[in-house]
């Protein structure tokens, strides 16, 4: 079972979390091309290691948090929160 | 096999007589027996009958690695088939029976299959699917079909009661800083030595007792053990298999509550699934012996040398009189001696030519000997033997047991569970653990350790390694040797039978013989993966714990390898076999999964509701009158609607509160259709994409204030439509101030629809006013208060294509607010309506649901363009019409109706053109009922081109599933009121 850090919650066990995607995608802006965004959200990375993703404290806080984790042993390094705001929140009070 | 039970001997508590019964025969045994122990101690040889061959089979082992005594507990919907007697303890009124058998295991019929060995060979089940030879007669899977139900029958094990389980079983979850597994001397000696240290500790033993191999020591005293980890604070946990480990030091562990037990308290729980979350994980699970493949190894009489230690010291049972032991390796002299000390006559045939051993000589010892073959066939006779050095018969000894030991096989299950490969040890003949980097450590013979003291050290060393990977120490620390026999062990893994057929087996369970593995490597499946499938070698229950190594060995050889070039199989969590029952916990009947229900639940029942499953909800389903059934139900009440009004409840809708100075940009981008001009006091009707153009969900959103709305969703897409828009303010748009907040479960909502409805809600609000045509046209949205001083939103929405609204209060007014519309809509014999007539009218009005929107849609083939805005960029807007999303032949949500219209037809009819009726045709209906409107059934569906193409011609229905098919002409999905004259009204 993997274990997530939730920066606000402690650590829960993976089935508290939904899986989102990539984390290190940059969304283009809504009128680009549909080339922009077919390269957007069709074209993936498939890493050995440590790759950057996002995960949904879907049933805890609701945080969207970025997770650094490794798809081979699913070790996981960093956890923080998406929104740089949160991320603020989350520095000042350790 | 002739078996006594002994004065001096044994744990068990000789004042406790329990009486169990064996084949519907009374025995008795003692309490601390096990099932087998005590079957033994009554001289009961045979107790299985093997999987394919059908031969006699008794008791191999005192464990888990027991492939030969699988038994049925109990009767009836208690009955629980493929018990290991080994680990059964027994109890007063134990019901036990033999299995795969008829009609006993004494004598059964289907024992002929031992003489018809070649058909049964390894393979042999799959070659059913080839055909009969020489002329492959029936090739192909009818044969094998026509087999398949004999096969099964006749291979196999016991079986399922097929009643519900009448038993509970639990879920149960703990943390600790290191848990044990196993309670040998190195587990031990890690757990007191973890405690000392004030760790926090959980030791965990699959045995009854603490002590693992001790208890086969007969001065062993456990209770002094227990009750000194005990005082340390260690958590012990018996009658509890470790049966898998999983990432992040997650241990999965099986309790045993009450199988132990003659009548249980139904009040607890049968067995407990837990997940233990650790810091570190010392792992202590000994290691298992392994027996020898020679010819007709599997009589009854045979058993692993340990085992007959365990009975002896453990069981007060000496298993046999003459008795034969066959090793390879040191381990077995302490046994061979004590059991000589307790009266049988022993005689050690040892592989080995030169080496020394200290013994008292009460027994014999033939350097240089090798087990060849026994003869008996329900017990054994007599045993040939072969000089080592030169195989083939050179005498035969009379005996009535022999007892294996062809090395041991260290218990590195659990860490294969987390993808480390074990590593071959040639000095110790044996796979030993390879390093992790994880928090886990092996210590005692789970590492190669052959005696205790170095057990113990381990112990110490792997609780030193635990400190220091946590952190809590930095303390050096040395693991002793594998190893620890003072003559090495010289490997032994088949005596060859020199006549053509043998039965040498090397995995019990599935009678997979050296003859087996043979075959495999000759047709070719020489991988150990393969082998492994192709001969079912290292399969069901047992998974190989005793046969694996011999069946590599053999594969080696016949490769001319060695053993670690050929590898070894990936052992996968359980370790031993877990129930379902404990796997599903508490999650059963009704409570498989979480129930929804609706504040005005209660409400809708006590007005005769018959309920129907939405997702996890339970909604309205329709509302019948005396014997109306649901056909009549609902076209009444979809009538009842179009006529005067009718109540239906709609809190089942998502709802979401969208608030903050951006919420409009917010809404703008997210919808297809503009939202930045939507005026406080309206609502409107939006449609959602996802990020590749195809519709996501479709809703409304009412315009609250400056600053807020009230967003509602459909009832299946809820949750994902929360979660995504928190994704978006979260991670892609983190400038906008938006907040939002799903109230879905803070509001009751009702849907009001129909001619008479606004004449209702005048009679329901405190201001008539309120809820005119003027104050509340259509979309018009309002907050006020219901009669009684109850705060309420109300829109002007209509799903039904009636004139209609929404109201909306807290949910606890929903009882109240169901009261006061009831009331008054009766004055207008006005109707409640379920989620059936709901379907019927909107399908009527061509309005899409979770039916049609299946995540393959887009908005054009919704036939809702107008929706997507061409001023504005939203998510999914460059997407929309990429590559096949903008073909000619789109599927196009059209109406249906059938071309006699006397006819009926069903969801999920495929649509097809008249002469080519075959495949995914060119459409397919999605929803339909009967039109009370129109007087004639009327479907809503997709078709290629769309009404355009189709609108003149006849078209098929075809239902293969029912053995259906009708003409059909298609229809606009707008099928009554196409300009909207009622909901204007």
């Amino acid at each position: 079972m993997i274990r997530i850090n939730c920066p606000y919650c402690g650590e829960r066990d993976h089935s508290e979390f939904s899986y989102g995607g990539d984390a290190t995608i940059n969304y283009p802006s809504l009128d680009a091309s549909e080339k922009e965004w077919t390269e957007a959200i069709f074209f993936r990375k498939n890493i050995k290691g440590f790759q950057f993703e996002t995960w949904h404290h879907s049933n805890g806080c609701r945080m969207w948090l970025v997770v650094e984790r490794s798809t081979v042993t699913h070790e996981i390094k960093s956890v923080k929160p998406c929104h740089p705001n949160l991320q603020k929140v989350v520095e000042n009070n350790k | 096999m002739k078996t006594r039970r002994l004065d001096n001997y044994g744990k068990i508590n000789r004042d406790k007589i329990l009486s169990f019964s064996w084949d519907k025969k009374n025995y008795k045994g003692f309490e601390g027996d096990t099932l087998a122990s005590a079957l033994l101690a009554n001289n009961i040889g045979i107790v299985g009958r093997s999987f394919k061959y059908h031969r006699p089979r008794g008791i191999f082992s005192s464990g888990v690695e027991e492939s030969g005594a699988l038994v049925t507990i109990g009767s009836k919907d208690r009955r629980d088939p493929n018990v290991r007697a080994t680990t059964q303890e027994l109890y007063n009124g134990l019901e036990a029976s033999g299995q795969n058998a008829f009609p006993n295991v004494n004598f059964d019929l289907a024992g002929i299959n031992n003489y018809l060995g070649r058909f049964f060979a390894a393979g042999f089940y799959y070659k059913t699917f080839m055909g009969i030879p020489p002329f492959e007669w029936g090739r192909g899977t009818a044969i094998w079909m026509f087999f398949e139900k004999f096969i099964r029958k006749a291979a196999g094990m016991g079986s399922a009661s097929g009643l519900p389980d009448p038993d509970s079983y639990e879920h149960a979850h703990d943390f600790c800083d290191l848990i044990v597994v196993g309670s040998g001397p190195s587990g031990v000696a890690a757990a007191i030595e973890a405690a000392e240290k004030k760790l926090d500790v959980i030791l965990v033993e699959q045995d009854s007792l603490v002590g693992g191999d001790q208890l086969a020591e007969n001065d062993f005293d456990n209770s002094q053990t227990k009750n000194q980890l005990e005082n340390l604070g260690i958590k012990i946990m018996t009658r509890t298999t470790a049966f898998g480990l999983y990432d992040n030091c997650v241990v999965g562990l099986l309790e045993r509550v009450t199988d132990h037990i003659s009548s249980p308290n139904l009040n607890i729980p049968r067995q407990r699934f837990w997940t233990i979350r650790a810091k570190h994980i010392i792992v202590g699970a000994g290691a298992i012996e392994r027996h020898i493949a020679f010819n007709n190894n599997d009589i009854p009489g045979v058993m692993t040398v340990n085992a007959s230690k365990h009975y002896l010291n453990r069981y007060g049972v000496l298993s046999g009189k003459r008795i034969v032991i066959a090793t390879n390796n040191d381990s077995v002299y302490e046994t061979a001696q004590q059991l000589s000390e307790a009266g049988a006559n022993v005689t050690v045939l040892d592989s080995r030519i030169n080496f020394e051993i200290k013994t008292n000589k009460s027994f014999e010892i033939r350097k240089g000997y090798v087990p060849y073959n026994i003869n008996g066939s329900k017990k054994i006779d007599s045993l040939d033997i072969s000089k080592s050095e030169n195989i083939n018969k050179s005498e035969t000894i009379n005996c009535d047991q022999v007892l294996l030991s062809g090395g041991w096989s260290p218990a590195v299950h659990l860490l294969s569970h987390r993808g480390i490969r074990p590593k071959w040890d040639y000095s110790n003949a044996c796979f030993l653990p390879s390093d992790t980097k994880e928090n886990i450590t092996l210590v005692g013979s789970a590492r190669g350790l052959w005696n205790k003291n170095d057990c113990i050290a381990s112990g110490i060393a792997g609780t030193t390694d635990a400190l220091n990977r946590l952190g809590i120490s930095k303390t050096n620390y040395f693991f002793p040797k594998p190893g620890g026999w003072k003559n090495p062990i010289q490997p032994l893994y088949e005596v060859k039978y020199k006549k053509s057929r043998s039965k040498s087996f090397v995995d019990y369970q599935h009678d997979v013989t050296t003859d087996d593995v043979r075959l495999a490597h000759r047709e070719g499946f020489i991988s150990v993966e393969h082998l492994k499938r192709y001969t079912t070698l290292g399969m069901a229950n047992d998974q190989g714990k005793m046969g694996n190594i011999i069946g590599l060995s053999l594969m080696a050889e016949l490769l001319n390898k060695e053993i670690p070039e050929v590898g070894t199989t990936v052992f996968r969590p359980p370790y031993t076999p877990v129930s379902i029952g404990a796997l599903s916990g508490r999650n059963v009947g009704k409570h498989f999964r979480p129930l929804r229900v609706t504040p005005m639940h209660q409400w809708n029942i006590d007005h005769g509701a018959k309920m129907i499953e939405v997702g996890l909800y339970q909604r309205p389903w329709y509302y019948p009158k005396e014997n109306e059934t649901l056909n009549d139900s609902y076209i009444r009440e979809a009538s009842t609607v179009r006529k005067t009004v009718g109540i239906c409840d709609v809190t089942s809708l998502g709802k979401i509160a969208i608030q903050g100075p951006d919420s409009t940009e917010f809404l703008n981008r997210i919808y297809s259709n503009g939202f930045s001009k939507l005026q406080v006091g309206k609502a409107r009707y939006g449609i959602m994409l996802r990020d590749d153009g195809i519709v996501m969900d479709d809703g409304t959103s009412w315009r609250l204030a400056e600053n807020e709305y009230f967003m509602t969703t459909s009832t299946s897409e809820a949750a994902k439509v929360m979660s995504w828009l928190e994704e978006l303010l979260q991670t892609r748009w983190t400038d906008l101030n938006v907040n939002v907040t799903s109230v879905s479960e803070q509001w009751a909502g009702v849907s009001v629809a129909g001619p008479k409805s606004r004449e209702v809600l005048n009679n329901c609000v405190d201001d008539s006013l309120d809820v005119s045509n003027n104050n509340l046209p259509f979309m018009g949205v309002t907050s006020t208060f219901l009669k009684g001083n109850i705060p309420c939103r109300i829109a002007r929405i209509s799903f039904s294509g009636e004139l209609a609204f929404e109201v909306y209060v807290k949910s606890d007014f929903a009882n109240t607010m169901m009261d006061l519309l009831w009331e008054n809509a009766k004055k207008y014999d006005g109707c409640l309506y379920g989620l059936e007539a709901l379907g019927t009218l909107r399908v009527e009005k061509g309005h899409v649901t979770a039916a049609e929107l299946d995540g393959r849609v887009t908005i054009d083939d919704a036939g809702l363009s107008k929706m997507a805005s061409t001023k504005k960029s939203y998510i999914g807007s460059a997407m929309r019409k990429r590559g096949v999303l903008k073909n000619n032949d789109r599927e196009i949500l059209v109406g249906f109706f059938p071309t006699n219209l006397k006819e009926t037809f069903n969801a999920g009819t495929i649509v097809c053109e008249k002469n080519n009726i075959k495949g995914q045709g060119i459409g397919r209906i999605t929803s339909v009922t009967y039109s009370p409107e129109l007087g004639h059934w009327i479907g809503l569906g997709f078709v290629k081109g769309g009404l355009d193409k189709w609108k003149d011609t006849n078209l098929v229905g075809a239902d293969p599933v029912r053995n259906k098919q009708m003409n059909l002409k298609v229809v606009s999905p707008h099928m009554i009121d196409p300009k909207g004259e009622r909901m204007y009204a």
